[in-house]
């Protein structure tokens, strides 16, 4: 829905950083971008993503190549951790005598 | 309050320049920031620590004050009057992350030296993040309801969706502390823990419950009412039925969570009850069962 997209140019005015960025992520498979009429929209979902990204490239100094490792691995340990909370309850059912 | 050595915690000497400085610190960032370390508390305090040091270090202003009166900050009247006695100059942005930090992300050493967020710069920073746990009963989570939470004295409605699991942990963007300088509000972090109050069993969306059946029944063959989270349900039993086999009852286990309409299956075990306390006629009747 049009409602939740963002144009891209208004994210990267507020962050004062260039359009070319996210171009750059898109490119990247980082981020997701709608294009109506060709004006990049980031999806609002994306919004969270995205600001940790900003974060990590210009503050952090961690270059693309860099961030997509890191997504990868975080996107890891989260699976990682949803199994083991799974994992976990089965524990527990078994050590309630079940 | 205790002296809180900056450099020490930048891990550089005192000449350091403000590259030393900048680079230092985003190592020590790229190692224990937030965004790099979710739901690690121990990362989070070092982070908070490291970015106050580098509030500091990398401000000239701020560093020249700290070199100049850091181990001596008991002296707050001392360094009332120097800090009126000079010229007052607002302090620049640092570069330092704003990322999730708000005052009370601070030492007091560093409120003492600074006087809290006044002199700081007017860098939006997201407000803190809250973290509150959820008691619910596998009943309650069984279907989908409102709920009212207080945080921090207000009162927060929220609906938890059918199924959520023991240790799910569910976020609720803008509920946490307010952000500062039109910073945005930090998130509540809700973590569920359920109790199991009922006689089923969860394991993911399935269910599990043993059910006693009576020996004439197993032999021969009736029909048994069931407890299902969903209400009571009538079985069959087929004659002969072996102690301990397992019936599946499709769509009568779990609500998938965020899954309208989708549930787990319930899995029944028939424990074969045998009599006790047998009359004569019947202890014969066995004996002539046993013979034949």
């Amino acid at each position: 829905m049009q409602t939740d997209l963002i144009p891209a140019k208004v994210f990267c005015a507020s962050h004062a950083i260039e359009q070319s960025f996210i171009q750059t992520l898109y490119e990247s498979g980082l981020i997701e971008i709608t294009f109506i009429e060709e004006d990049p929209f980031v999806p609002a979902a994306q919004l969270e993503q995205l600001e940790r990204i900003v974060r990590m490239y210009f503050e952090m100094d961690i270059n693309v190549e860099g961030i997509e490792t890191i997504v990868h691995l975080l996107h890891r340990i989260q699976t990682m951790q949803q199994e083991m909370n799974v994992l976990k309850n089965r524990l527990r059912l078994y050590e309630s005598g079940f | 309050m205790d002296f809180v050595d900056y450099y020490k915690i930048l891990g550089v000497d005192k000449q350091a320049s403000v590259e030393d400085i900048k680079k230092a610190y985003r190592k020590l960032a790229r190692k224990l920031h937030p965004d790099l370390n979710p739901n690690d508390k121990e990362a989070h305090k070092k982070f908070q620590e490291v970015n106050e040091a580098n509030e500091v270090l990398s401000d000239p202003e701020k560093r020249k004050k700290y070199d100049q009166y850091g181990k001596d900050w008991q002296h707050a009247d001392q360094f009332e009057q120097a800090k009126q006695s000079r010229q007052q100059q607002p302090f620049s942005g640092s570069g330092s992350f704003g990322g999730n930090y708000g005052e009370e992300d601070f030492s007091d050493f560093f409120s003492s030296m600074f006087g809290g967020s006044g002199n700081r710069s007017q860098a939006k920073f997201k407000g803190q993040d809250y973290n509150a746990e959820l008691q619910l009963s596998v009943k309650e989570a069984f279907t989908t309801h409102p709920k009212t939470l207080t945080v921090n004295g207000k009162n927060v409605r929220i609906t938890i969706p059918a199924g959520v699991e023991n240790g799910q942990v569910i976020k609720l963007k803008g509920y946490g502390a307010p952000g500062r300088n039109g910073g945005p509000a930090g998130d509540l972090f809700i973590t569920f823990v359920i109790s199991n109050d009922v006689k089923f069993k969860r394991m993911g969306n399935d269910l599990y419950s043993t059910e006693e059946i009576d020996l004439y029944t197993a032999l021969l063959g009736g029909e048994k009412i069931i407890d299902t989270l969903s209400g009571k349900i009538r079985m069959e039993v087929k004659p002969e039925v072996q102690n301990g086999t397992k019936i599946r009852l499709k769509g009568k286990g779990y609500p998938v969570y965020k899954k309208e309409g989708e549930y787990g299956d319930l899995y029944v075990t028939w424990q074969v009850k045998l009599p006790t306390n047998l009359t004569e006629k019947q202890k014969e009747i066995f004996r002539e069962l046993s013979a034949s």
